[in-house]
């Protein structure tokens, strides 16, 4: 357990930033000049991607967790 | 334990950095590619990783020709299914693009039809491996395959494609690689590009991994039986 925590405690620490991000945003939405707002939208994309890499590497880090209890029982 | 892992902490740092810089980063304006020459952050390091994991693959089939193990050949047909399904998704992001860039998803370009061989050589590879019931011949044939399957793909992706036109970067009279065009990238690209590479390879390498202690875990199951 505490392994994977040590494998997602930076992962998470950066995740944090993004809905810190998101919030500044529809703080100032109401002008429609906020960052997600700029560049058509892009950046809506960009957060989408990075909560998608979050899913997988989460799931890939879970995975190892459970091989690594297999492997201890079959030792 | 995290002394252990630290690749895989790396691996993670460098695919957030490629994901959220890969967006934020200014990027030249090159011919008609607009924003999607952020492609180079995500379809290009499929290919660099595809490379890094078929040549991982390559080193375990000549370990395990000189020093025949169940576990060599573990290692390498898991480094080399990782290897395949890169190139498979480094092939359809690669089509994707194409559309709106060539025009169409499939043009027949010598670059594609070339990495196609490449990866259906590949096909080939496990196609003949679960042709093979014995455990033995299996291992030792197929990591002979592997040997000239790898071979393969130093004139597929590397020397035709040089020596032909190609609507992709680096054709005939074009400098640079096959892979990209140095003279469209600037250096910003360039500092997103290489944790690309990395992060994904290292990704590449923490699934291989996982499937291969798996399969290690089954050996070990039927050995026991």
């Amino acid at each position: 357990m505490s392994k994977l925590k040590k494998i997602l405690l930076p992962f998470f620490s950066i995740l944090f930033t993004i809905p810190s991000m998101a919030q500044t945003v529809a703080a100032d939405s109401g002008d429609n000049h906020g960052f997600m707002q700029s560049n058509d939208k892009i950046y809506v994309v960009m957060v989408i991607v990075t909560t998608i890499l979050a899913g997988l590497i989460f799931y890939v880090a879970r995975l190892d967790k459970k091989i690594s209890k297999l492997e201890k029982e079959s030792n | 334990m995290i002394l252990k892992s630290w690749w895989k902490i790396l691996a993670v740092i460098l695919l957030t950095i490629t994901f959220i810089g890969g967006f934020l980063i200014k990027v030249p304006r090159v011919g008609n590619l607009y924003e999607t020459i952020r492609n180079l952050f995500f379809h290009v390091p499929m290919w660099f990783g595809m490379m890094a994991l078929l040549a991982v693959s390559l080193i375990y089939s000549i370990i395990y020709l000189s020093k025949p193990s169940a576990k060599n050949d573990i290692y390498s047909v898991e480094y080399a299914k990782t290897g395949t399904l890169f190139g498979v998704l480094g092939l359809i992001t690669g089509a994707i693009w194409a559309r709106y860039t060539w025009g169409e998803f499939w043009s027949n370009d010598p670059k594609q039809l070339l990495a196609a061989v490449a990866l259906l050589i590949y096909a080939a590879y496990f196609i003949l491996r679960n042709s093979i019931p014995d455990i033995d011949k299996r291992a030792k044939i197929s990591a002979v395959y592997n040997v000239f399957a790898c071979a393969m793909l130093i004139p597929t992706l590397w020397i035709i494609p040089r020596m032909v036109e190609s609507l992709h970067p680096g054709g005939q009279g074009v400098e640079g690689n096959p892979g990209l065009n140095s003279k469209d990238r600037d250096p910003a690209m360039g500092m997103i590009f290489l944790p690309a590479v990395i992060g994904w390879t290292l990704l590449g390498i923490w699934i291989t991994t996982l499937k291969i202690r798996l399969a290690l875990i089954k050996e070990k199951k039927l050995a026991n039986e």
